[in-house]
């Protein structure tokens, strides 16, 4: 019965551990797909965490600091739009310009406004998001099986878990089934059929940076709103980045990158289970070495996997109608 | 009199310095195949990006039915009931014919109803002009032809009454050329309008009844096909008198200087492009490649060069190995052995277009007296021997100094050439000499290869232009999927032949 409730353990961490990188993989294959590379899933990560966690103290209220989040990403991915689709300038450039400057900015801001460097205040229970306990969770937990499945996996999560993975089969169904996400891969294959088509290639992929931006903005809010109750200083800590490495292992795939995203969130789940544990034979491993698991394997994934990943055609190309 | 269904009057275009059309003025019948004409660069597709949309026209008016019209992008012009297939198709590679001519007038956002209507109204329209086109079948794995019979029926699906065609038969095999002539005739039957953009004028004589042409951004002539002959329309297009046949003496080969045994080549993505190929090219011969775009040219050119690895299979220039599978010579050494090489990109791998003209024109002899003594380059040296050679090969302008990509195609192509024979190779590989060259330069162009051959280099010439491959070369091989499919000796072959063995059919 133990080694059932590690596993309901692990996986439930699992789950929790992945939901940023579930938001930022959708986030980037928003972006991505309309040909627009976003690096800048970091930086607008870390911005919505901070955002978050700074309006929801002052309004009292989660919803409006994850509210502003959004505000802030959205006017974020428009500014990577405006300097790399609008003013055709390297779209790498742009991203690193953005991560480097929220590094800078939330630091300073919290800095001049909470006297703290890089660190803002706690939050009372009443300014941040709370763990939703699904319904009979508590009454189910000793059928067999399914109050393993029920109560202890699946219950008892914070909000932003549960919207990330049915995020999964919403963007699935934008992208595939819609005109809209027909539109969108077409622009980040060929923008000149779709120009030609007579839809505005500028447009859509200012639009497809909007939904980037509200996505990567749940993330953020995740942080530093839920799982945590204040921002600290790089509080995304590469989260941005490992997620785009699974959007692109996942081939700019809603489903296959939630599958990497739940890889990745699985091998952070077992370094902290992993650590301090004596294992059969070969004692205990020392703890660098297990904190590395998650960053080997997306080295070992990408080098072996990421050949056969086709971006999309006209990634990072700018637009560039008359010659 | 009828009124024309499109008119325009006075257009102009500039794009920066360049005054791509100038003053021009139009008037299309309906019903009719109208063709324009004119060299590369005469600025006949931007006039028509502009009835597109697609180009903002600085001055002049449009009128389409007696009705003037404004143009801000291409949706004004597709409601406008114009259509046009862009000589670069405007497909995404990796939807369907379906999704691709969808896209834009989904007319719903899920995916359902209209969806079904469309599918039915497009199958009918493939019965009406017998397109034969499986809608589910993804881009990427239909032919040159039928990606472009898509282009047509995305067109038809929008409602084109007018379909203007931007060099269509370039990347054809002459039955694919048939084929669509066919279409685009009965197009016409059921009373479209069809422009014809083409620099080829056996295509204006065989299709069209009104033809004009352009020169240098301006109309210089309008005429009915009937009153007119290919060699006056030659005349019109470039301004003076052109020979359109080449004289060639009597093929005197002798030995073989350049042997190609059994070779195999992959390209980068590891996909065998060139499989087990034998050539032999004799001294005083030009041996053509003809083939369509993509059979494995492009690989076999680059491994003959030395830029590629060779797979298997042996290189052997005058009767010396020089390369196989585990020793090869580089371009330089190469070079050094006598074997030219005049890529097929010549903006990417034959130029390095931000240099000056005088350095493009000693590169890779750079390092060789009297360009450059002790490391050091001659300059003064470097730029006489870049004039003299500029006025050799009749390059324009002739200025050393002015950087590369301000010459015109046809110029920087001769100052590849010259750079590259100059050298006096004993081989001499060519990749589309002509491509995007005007009338005029490719005269030229030809009669320096003619020459070369007539003082006894051996020359491997591969372009997808089926009329030079048959005007200039001794010996055809043609090369499909990789493979060489036939060889014919070219005084008793036709283009329909080659056609066959390009498409493979034979």
């Amino acid at each position: 019965m133990e080694f059932l409730s590690d596993i309901a353990s692990l996986i439930n961490s699992t789950l929790r551990i992945s939901t940023p990188l579930v938001f930022a993989a959708m986030a980037g294959i928003f972006a991505e797909r309309s040909g627009v590379i976003d690096f800048s899933l970091e930086g607008k990560m870390l911005m919505a965490a901070f955002v978050a966690a700074v309006g929801s103290y002052f309004l009292g209220n989660p919803w409006l600091g994850l509210l502003l989040a959004i505000i802030a990403c959205v006017s974020l991915s428009m500014l990577h739009g405006f300097a790399s689709v609008t003013y055709k300038g390297d779209q790498v450039v742009s991203c690193v310009a953005i991560n480097i400057l929220i590094i800078g900015l939330t630091t300073a801001l919290a800095a001049a406004w909470f006297g703290q460097a890089g660190l803002t205040p706690t939050l009372n229970e009443d300014q941040r998001f709370l763990e939703v306990n699904l319904p009979f969770a508590g009454s189910l937990r000793d059928v067999p099986i399914i109050g393993i499945i029920y109560s202890d996996i699946l219950s008892g999560h914070y909000i932003f878990v549960y919207l990330a993975y049915l995020s999964v089969p919403l963007v699935f169904w934008v992208v595939f089934k819609t005109s809209f996400g027909l539109r969108l891969r077409a622009v980040g294959e060929n923008p000149s059929a779709v120009d030609t088509a007579g839809i505005n290639v500028f447009a859509m992929r200012y639009k497809a940076l909007a939904i980037n931006g509200v996505l990567i903005a749940f993330a953020g809010a995740h942080l530093s709103t839920a799982v945590n109750a204040n921002f600290f200083r790089e509080m995304s800590a590469g989260r941005g980045y490992l997620a785009l490495a699974a959007m692109i292992f996942g081939k700019w795939h809603p489903k296959t990158a939630l599958v990497a995203c739940l890889l990745f969130g699985f091998t952070d789940a077992l370094q902290i289970r992993l650590q301090g544990v004596e294992l059969p034979a070969i004692g205990e491993i020392p703890v660098q070495l297990i904190q590395a698991i998650p960053y080997v394997l997306t080295v070992v994934l990408l080098a072996g996997f990421v050949g056969k990943a086709i971006a999309p055609n006209a990634i990072g190309q700018p637009y560039i109608k008359e010659r | 009199m009828v009124s024309p269904i499109l008119e325009l009057t006075n257009i102009n275009k500039s794009f920066g310095h360049v005054h791509a059309n100038k003053n021009i003025n139009l008037k299309i019948n309906k019903g009719t195949i109208h063709g324009i004409i004119g060299e590369n660069g005469a600025g006949k597709s931007t006039l028509m990006s502009i009835v597109f949309g697609l180009y903002q026209a600085n001055s002049g008016t449009i009128k389409v039915n007696g009705k003037e019209i404004n143009l801000r992008s291409p949706k004004d012009s597709i409601i406008n009931g114009i259509g046009m297939v862009h000589q670069h198709f405007m497909l995404v590679e990796n939807f369907t014919v379906l999704e691709n001519i969808i896209l834009g007038f989904e007319g719903e956002f899920v995916f359902g109803k209209n969806l079904e209507k469309a599918k039915k109204d497009l199958k009918d329209l493939c019965d009406t002009y017998k397109l034969n086109i499986d809608l589910n079948s993804t881009i990427s794995d239909l032919s040159v032809g039928f990606r472009q019979r898509v282009e047509i029926l995305k067109s038809l699906y929008r409602g084109a009454e007018i379909l203007i065609l931007d060099e269509p038969t370039g990347v054809l095999t002459p039955q694919e050329v048939d084929e669509l002539f066919k279409i685009l005739r009965s197009l016409k039957e059921e009373g479209k309008t069809i422009v014809l953009i083409t620099h080829k004028l056996i295509e204006i004589m065989d299709l069209t009844s009104e033809v004009s042409v352009m020169r240098q951004g301006e109309m210089v002539g309008h005429t009915k096909t009937e009153n007119t002959s290919k060699e006056k329309l030659a005349e019109m297009m470039v301004g003076r008198s052109v020979l359109l046949r080449l004289d060639k003496s009597e093929v005197k080969a002798g030995e073989v200087l350049f042997k190609v045994k059994n070779l195999t080549v992959k390209d980068d993505l590891d996909v065998t492009r060139v499989k087990n190929v034998d050539l032999e090219i004799r001294s005083g011969e030009i041996l053509g490649l003809a083939g369509v775009t993509g059979n494995g040219q492009t690989e076999l050119l680059e491994a003959l060069s030395g830029i590629r690895k060779v797979e298997s299979g042996e290189i052997y220039l005058e009767g010396k190995k020089v390369s196989d599978s585990q020793n090869f010579l580089d371009p330089r050494e190469l070079k050094d052995k006598g074997l030219a090489h005049v890529p097929e990109d010549r903006q990417r791998m034959g130029l390095v277009t931000d240099f000056k003209a005088y350095e493009n024109l000693i590169f890779g002899y750079h390092d060789q007296q009297p360009f450059s003594k002790s490391s050091v380059l001659n300059h003064r040296d470097i730029i006489s021997h870049s004039k003299k050679i500029m006025e050799e090969y009749d390059v324009r302008p002739q200025s050393p100094n002015l950087i590369t990509s301000n010459f015109s195609g046809g110029n920087q192509q001769k100052i590849i050439l010259s750079r590259e024979l100059n050298e006096n190779p004993k081989v001499l590989l060519v990749g589309q000499p002509t491509r995007g060259v005007d009338i005029g330069a490719i005269e030229f162009i030809h009669q320096r290869l003619i020459d070369m051959r007539d003082r006894g280099a051996a020359i491997l010439l591969v372009s997808v232009e089926l009329d030079e491959v048959l005007s200039l070369s001794d010996r055809i091989v043609v090369m499909f999927d990789g493979k060489i499919v036939g060889e014919k000796d070219n005084k008793n072959v036709t283009d329909r032949e080659l056609g066959l063995l390009m498409a493979g059919v034979v």
